[in-house]
């Protein structure tokens, strides 16, 4: 990654409030970011810190009380349904609760052709079967195993696997990815993670990251944004931050990971 | 050593699908639990943990069924009991389960409190209303639940909370056995680390006897658990002490896990992480010989012919022909 690769995202002074009066509420405060071209970023934060909010604001699902998405350095508009088809098209999640993501009565099959059209191509039966088969043998799944079944015969794991393989279908330009290993074995998330890193090699995708996991965090990214209530309180090149964290905060979320070789103090 | 409580043997179960089809979730797994211990299991997404963990509280319903196998717990065989009386007298009393996001499938019309009388209502029956609000106050307060959350719904408490309410509702009667699947991974690792201190401290006081716990992430579970089994497609293929496992695992399976633990530790970053290509076997298809063979760089023809016995190795329980060791941590992770 070098400074001067264009810019895709930008956020400028982007706020969120729930509630009124009393119950006023700010989730997100005056978040500021820059994503470029083929930049990984991860946003880390404890529970409740707005991070989701955050996320969901850059994908163009909530709106901001204020503020403003930059994207391709004009102001964002996701005003008719053709603007917003050509964002999301560009711009993709991954959510965090897997199954509540899907509808839960259509086949496994039925979610994947429907993101294969969302890419409009004009496919033969036999080349979206392919392209399904594919999208699953990236996330280690076996395609042939999850046919004809619905999400709840499926563990957490294989359903979080699932969200992913659309990834490998619709592969966006910006990749918002909300827990996205949460639920998953080592193992499966460093297979996942290659991917990414190929897909980010293939077509300069960025990476958003949305984790309270600090290791994945420190293993992935180029820069990490620091969240704590709304706020972010620190944030620049992933190995600066975590190997000589500034703000206390920062310091204590480091503190509470269980790592291997350090003690990780119950007292 | 302390006294076994729970002793699973040769346990294998499957469900029954809509298409008819069986898949083959637990395909052969023992294991003993002792007095004061937790044992942790970790294997790939889809390998059966979650359902060993159904399977080993003995109440099968569709499409979960039982094949064959036994489960005793404390020199009771729990598969010869009525159902009724399996549901009444080992369900809660002897063994406990924190399914899988428990936490976010607490009925919302519920005040919280309300979870725990339920229970004591239908277990002991011969508790006053007072005596059941004091009992759910005190396991509160262990819990470092404030009394007020006794009221609250459970969209009104934060993560962390309403995970420590399934922890308090799950061990209010003081099971033997408490089984946790992945009961930490939906929290941040401040709470993360409040569970797991209380749910040490229920061992520690008594109130629980010894503990599963399930889940993926390994660093978490060394500083938890006393012993490991790493599960593979339905099937254990390797049990040792935790840290053993961890730093010297011996099934192949087992090392291309531990190559793949992610920490924030200064070493970790730039390190090349081990993955398994292709896909688990899949659980409909019969299958003979080494379920990792398809994925294993040291498959031989000997390893598909026929079923893998365990076998001890050192202390160590494992599912292999071969004597592999693990390669020291700078020849496992090459620099990228
Ligand atoms: N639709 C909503 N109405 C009211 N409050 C909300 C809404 N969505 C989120 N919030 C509140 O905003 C805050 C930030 O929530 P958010 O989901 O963004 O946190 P998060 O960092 O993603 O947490 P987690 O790690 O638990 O996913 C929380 O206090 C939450 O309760
Ligand atoms: N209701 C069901 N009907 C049919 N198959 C099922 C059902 N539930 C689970 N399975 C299958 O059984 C196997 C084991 O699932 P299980 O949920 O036990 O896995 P797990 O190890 O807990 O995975 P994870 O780590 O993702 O939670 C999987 O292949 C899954 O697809
Ligand atoms: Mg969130
Ligand atoms: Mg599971």
């Amino acid at each position: 990654m070098n400074g001067d690769s264009s810019i895709v995202l930008e956020g400028r002074k982007l706020n969120r409030q729930f509630g009124f009066g009393r119950n006023r509420f700010f989730a997100v405060s005056d978040v500021d970011f820059v994503f470029r071209s083929g930049e990984i970023i991860s946003i880390v934060g404890e529970s409740g810190s707005g991070k989701t909010t955050l996320a969901k604001m850059i994908m163009g699902l909530l709106k901001p009380t204020s503020g403003e998405v930059m994207f391709r350095e004009n102001p964002r508009s996701l005003r008719t349904k053709a603007d917003r088809e050509e964002y999301w098209k560009s711009v993709q999640g991954i959510f965090q609760d897997p199954f509540s993501s899907f509808n839960q009565f259509s086949k496994i099959q039925t979610l994947l052709l429907d993101c294969i059209n969302l890419l409009k191509l004009k496919l033969s039966e036999e080349e979206k079967m392919n392209m399904m088969r594919e999208a699953c043998g990236f996330v280690n799944l076996e395609f042939d195993e999850l046919y004809n079944k619905y999400p709840f015969e499926l563990s957490g794991g294989q359903m979080q696997r699932l969200m992913i393989a659309r990834i490998f279908i619709l592969k966006p330009k910006v990749l918002i990815a909300d827990e996205p290993t949460s639920m998953i074995d080592a193992c499966s998330r460093a297979t996942i993670l290659d991917m990414f890193l190929k897909l980010r090699k293939q077509n300069d995708m960025i990476i958003v990251f949305i984790t309270h996991d600090l290791g994945l965090a420190y293993y992935v990214s180029d820069t990490i944004y620091i969240m704590e209530h709304g706020k972010i309180v620190e944030r620049g090149n992933a190995a600066t931050i975590l190997e000589s964290p500034v703000h206390s905060y920062t310091k204590r979320l480091l503190a509470d990971v269980p790592k291997l070789k350090e003690a990780w103090d119950l007292g | 050593m302390g006294q076994t409580i729970l002793t699973v043997s040769e346990l294998k179960t499957f469900y029954r699908t809509r298409l008819k089809e069986n898949v083959h979730a637990v395909d052969g797994v023992s294991f003993t639990l002792e007095e004061g211990k937790i044992l942790g299991i970790a294997g790939e997404s889809g390998c059966g943990k979650s359902t060993l963990a159904l399977s080993v509280m003995g109440f099968y319903f569709p499409p979960l069924n039982f094949k064959s196998g036994s489960i005793v717990i404390d020199g009771i065989d729990i598969m010869k009991l009525s159902r009724e009386d399996l549901r009444t007298k080992v369900l809660g009393e002897e063994i406990a389960y924190i399914p899988q996001s428990a936490m976010n499938a607490l009925n919302p019309t519920k005040r919280v409190g309300k979870f725990i009388e339920d229970i004591l209502r239908e277990h002991r029956p011969g508790l006053s209303q007072e005596q059941m609000q004091r009992l759910a106050a005190e396991r509160f307060e262990i819990l470092n639940l404030p009394t007020r959350a006794l009221t609250a719904y459970p969209n009104e408490l934060s993560g962390g909370m309403k995970q420590r309410v399934v922890i308090a509702t799950s061990t209010i009667l003081n099971p033997k056995v408490l089984i946790a699947d992945e009961p930490t991974s939906a929290l941040d690792v401040s709470s993360q680390k409040i569970a797991i201190k209380l749910l040490k401290s229920l061992l520690a006081k008594g109130f629980v006897k010894s503990m599963l716990f399930i889940t993926h992430e390994l660093p978490l579970l060394k500083h938890v658990a006393d012993d490991v089994m790493i599960m593979y497609a339905g099937q254990i293929v390797e049990r040792g002490r935790i840290d053993e496992v961890i730093f010297k695992p011996m099934h192949p399976y087992a090392q291309a896990l531990m190559g793949s633990i992610i920490v924030p530790e200064s070493d970790i970053r730039g390190h090349r992480l081990s993955s398994i290509p292709g896909a688990p076997p899949n659980l409909k298809n019969e299958m003979k010989g080494c379920r990792f063979a398809d994925r294993c760089i040291h498959t031989v023809d000997e390893c598909r012919k026929e079923e893998i016995p365990e076998r001890a190795r050192g202390e160590r329980t494992i599912r292999c022909l071969f004597d592999f060791d693990y390669q020291s941590e700078e020849t496992a992770h090459e620099r990228r």
